[in-house]
């Protein structure tokens, strides 16, 4: 899949490298969760395709998270890259994931060992244990904020 | 580290900028300066990060890119941050040692407060006059309020447009105080120890009085010329010698000077001597040419500040810089360009686009027509260059008001200001209110209504016809991007209908407080500074008004250029029939005489590129609050002429730069949004006039949004949200 830079001017450019930084350069991410009424986040290893269309982590399989998941596979994905500084609020940027996830199919197992193991090395021996669940969340959108206040909506084609 | 010291026992090595530690240094070597507490960079550190300023910076300069800012843009963040150190109090422990160390050290004597930035006057650059210092202060709390100013001014419009013309970060400076005894001089200047321009020679200016009047141009000084080899004066250059600053009550005042003063040079021949060999000897402590401010009382020499000559054509005052330091125009220049506006300009233009609506461009022949084209053209741009030297600078008029009123009242709002020049009878206004009575009409007459709506003809309706044609004959002639606006009797009368309706539009917010504000802005100055208080108040209106004025009259004949080139162009379609696009000037004019087929670039052809993976959308673009208010609705997105007559009551009007020319739509809106940035242009100021929200600086605003888009305006926060889910409609 191509993709086409600077469909729409400066400002979606702008977001747009962000976002992929950030996909590239940050190790975790905060996933939410939907347990009945109740929404749940955690910090989650993760790494992304390079369509972005895909971002896989993995949990073991007797959290709360992925027992929400079970039962409702929507989630969201915040990565952001703050500094916790008050430079923050004119470098920083944030983006959120909405989508569904699904555990692996194996047809994805050799991106996502090439993909997440690029990334997070130290967390071979967890993924790959017996109780480990490996996943992949279905980007259909992503929300990227930058400068505090300016937001773009990404659609992610099929 | 101490929040502040006596400059005797300041390390030079510490961060206290360029003019504390040259002062300290002369200290050291026994040269008579003022005696004088220093403010570490580190004390406005912890009061920036204290009362969480420094994340207010962060904000304000972070929105967009600083290079993208138009100056309008970095007026508007100035303001906001000098407002926010003046409405931010001194966290309690350091108001206490400030006020303590200031009361011990000065025990009630009068002082100048002065910034030493830390970037200023190092070997490359030269912040003199970018950051401000206050001269002739009493009473502690006064004292510490203009510390807070002098930090301010780290974030004046001149510090920032300078430090970005140099491609200085400005999130790396700060700013170290000289809280300075004053010395009140019988008479002061400057000297360079070499005139830049003149490697040979030194300079010498001197006035009576304090320095200030010769640093803000206000008073002549006279000039020696010396020759550096030989020690001796070779030529003086006499002031027409009228007045000085001589210190006030608080500040300074300008006065005429006595009989005795007006014949004498403010310094004998032997004096300049002194003054030059007192440079000579700074020199040579700092192994550089200085240029050295100084001030005599009788028996003594102080120097008030040195720094070393840093560019070649420093005295040149062609440079970058001293554009800058003009916008700081002194109400006598801003007099002085009304006059020009009021009494050339605008006369000039109504009566060169009078007398080219007067002639009857279809009965001049091809040649002929090719003249006048050109004749128009030159006219525009004579008249452009005029704007662009009196009417922009005159805009800051309303600046200053803006400064000066923040500084005696302190109000939480920054803008508070504005509603003193509101309702000032500008000439859109005027245009839009008769757009309104003849709605008025339309409304009370169903007869005429009908007729409009089935586009009959309107003839029978005499009153109204008489008022539309009058309309027409006012403001149809305008240009709007190079086009004529294209006024009809239809067009106007259904715009007309629409204002009949009712509109979002009510008039200047705040405008029952006018009148309140405006008596305690006078009260807030001593009764001899009265005067000129109200003098400031005028010239700001007078300000206000012409900014918006002055476009809807170059308009006019901008109109009549169009008109010209139109007939141009009907010409050219009558000989080769319709056009694919518009040809510019050159090409009009080259087909008209060559008698061939007009060049005619092709528009862009939209292409059909690889589906992107990602395909963005904005969803909140933000801008500066530029009007307060909130404000739902459709958004329509004016690019064309054309675009404004389909304008429907309610939507929120969208577009890269609003021209004067075509704000009649404005009381339609719901809101305003403009890809221009500042709070005084005219988007701005005619939202405002309506009391509509408004937002401008929106990057890309006429682009990202579409019409038919939903949008949310938020006048306070200077947010646009593009999108469903916002909140309900107006209405």
């Amino acid at each position: 899949m191509g993709l086409k830079a600077n469909p729409q001017g400066r400002q979606a450019e702008e977001l747009e490298k962000h976002l992929r930084e950030m996909l590239a350069g940050q190790l975790f991410a905060v996933l939410s969760t939907v347990g009945g009424e109740q929404p749940y986040a955690n910090l989650v290893g993760f790494a992304a395709s390079p369509d972005l269309s895909r971002i896989y982590f993995a949990t073991s399989r007797s959290t709360r998270k992925f027992s929400n998941l079970e039962r409702n596979p929507k989630a969201s994905l915040l990565v952001d890259n703050r500094s916790n500084r008050a430079a923050d609020l004119r470098r920083a940027a944030a983006a959120t994931a909405l989508g569904e996830v699904e555990e692996l199919d194996p047809s994805q197992e050799s991106e996502f060992k090439e993909l997440y193991l690029a990334k997070q090395p130290h967390l071979e021996d967890f993924v790959f244990s017996p109780n480990t669940a490996r996943l992949c969340l279905w980007v259909k959108v992503y929300y990227v904020v930058s400068r505090f206040q300016n937001v773009f909506e990404f659609k992610v084609s099929a | 580290m101490s929040w502040i010291l006596p400059l005797d026992e300041v390390d030079p090595s510490a961060e206290i900028g360029g003019k504390a530690r040259v002062l300290a240094l002369l200290k050291r070597k026994k040269i008579t300066v003022p005696d004088a507490l220093c403010l570490p960079a580190g004390t406005y550190r912890f009061f920036i990060g204290r009362t969480g300023l420094d994340q207010q910076v962060f904000m304000e300069l972070g929105k967009k890119d600083f290079a993208d800012m138009r100056w309008e843009e970095i007026w508007d963040i100035s303001l906001r941050l000098r407002n926010g150190f003046i409405n931010r109090p001194l966290p309690e422990e350091l108001n206490d040692l400030l006020g303590e160390a200031v009361e011990g050290f000065f025990k009630g004597r009068p002082v100048s407060v002065r910034s030493s930035a830390l970037a200023e006057d190092t070997a490359l650059t030269s912040f003199a006059g970018m950051h401000d210092s206050f001269v002739n202060l009493s009473g502690t709390r006064n004292i510490l309020k203009h510390i807070k100013l002098v930090w301010a001014s780290l974030w004046s419009d001149r510090a920032l447009l300078y430090r970005r013309e140099l491609g200085l970060d400005p999130f790396q400076s700060a700013m170290a105080v000289v809280v300075q005894e004053m010395v009140v001089g019988r008479c002061s200047g400057v000297a360079f120890s070499m005139n830049p321009l003149k490697p040979a020679q030194a300079s010498i200016e001197a006035v009576y009085g304090l320095n200030q009047g010769l640093v803000d141009g206000s008073v002549e000084p006279d000039h020696w010329e010396l020759s550096r080899e030989e020690g001796e004066i070779i030529e003086h250059l006499p002031a027409r010698r009228r007045n000085a600053l001589r210190p006030g009550v608080q500040g300074v005042m300008d006065r005429p000077l006595a009989e005795k003063e007006r014949r004498r040079p403010p310094l004998s021949p032997p004096e300049v001597m002194g003054v030059y060999l007192l440079s000579r000897r700074l020199e040579k402590i700092f192994g550089r040419p200085q240029d050295m401010e100084w001030t005599i009382v009788p028996g003594e020499t102080f120097v008030l500040q040195s720094r070393a000559i840093t560019t070649l054509d420093q005295a040149g005052g062609n440079d970058e810089r001293s554009r800058y330091l003009g916008w700081r125009r002194n109400l006598e220049s801003l007099k002085q360009l009304r006059r020009s506006i009021e009494e050339e300009i605008i006369p000039g233009l109504e009566r060169e686009a009078r007398e080219m609506a007067a002639m009857d461009l279809g009965r001049l022949p091809d040649k002929k027509l090719i003249a006048e084209i050109r004749r128009r053209q030159e006219a525009v741009g004579r008249w452009v260059e005029a704007y662009w030297q009196d009417c922009i600078p005159f805009a800051h008029g309303m600046r200053l008001l803006g400064q000066v009123y923040n500084d005696h009242l302190e109000p939480r709002d920054p803008y508070e200001f504005m509603t003193l020049l509101s309702g000032a009878g500008l000439e859109s206004i005027n245009r839009n209110r008769r757009l309104r009575e003849m709605g008025e009409m339309i409304s009370a007459e169903p007869a005429l209504a009908g007729a409009i709506e089935e586009e009959r003809d309107l003839d029978r309706f005499e009153d109204f016809v008489v008022r539309v044609d009058d309309f027409i004959s006012l403001y149809g002639g305008a240009a709007l991007g190079g086009r004529e606006i294209g006024l009809t009797r239809q067009r106007v009368a259904g715009l007309a209908a629409r204002f009949g309706q009712g509109t979002a539009a009510h008039g200047p917010a705040g405008l029952q407080d006018k009148d309140r504000l405006e008596e305690s802005f006078l009260a807030s100055f001593a009764p001899d500074r009265r005067a000129e208080a109200e003098e400031l108040l005028e010239i700001a209106r007078a300000s206000y008004r012409l900014r918006d004025d002055d476009n809807i009259y170059l308009g006019r004949v901008e109109g009549q250029l169009a008109r010209a080139m139109d007939e141009g162009i009907r010409r050219l379609e009558a000989s080769w029939g319709p056009l694919a696009g518009k040809p510019g000037l050159e090409e009009v004019i080259e087909a008209l005489s060559s008698r061939k087929p007009p060049l005619v670039k092709p528009g862009p052809i939209a292409g059909e590129g690889p589906k992107p993976a990602l395909r963005p959308r904005a969803r909140q673009i933000q801008g500066q609050p530029a009007g307060p208010g909130l404000a739902v609705g459709r958004a329509r997105v004016i690019n064309r002429p054309e675009d404004l007559f389909d304008f429907q009551n309610g939507e929120v009007l969208v577009c890269d730069a609003i021209d004067p020319n075509m704000t009649f739509i404005v009381p339609l809106a719901a809101a305003v949004v403009e890809r221009r940035g500042g709070m005084l242009i005219h988007g701005a100021i005619i939202a405002r006039e309506h009391g509509l929200p408004c937002v401008t600086g929106v990057p890309e605003a006429a682009s990202l949004i579409k019409t038919g888009d939903r949008v949310t305006v938020d006048g306070y926060l200077g947010l646009v949200t593009i999108g469903s889910d916002s909140l309900p409609e107006n209405k």
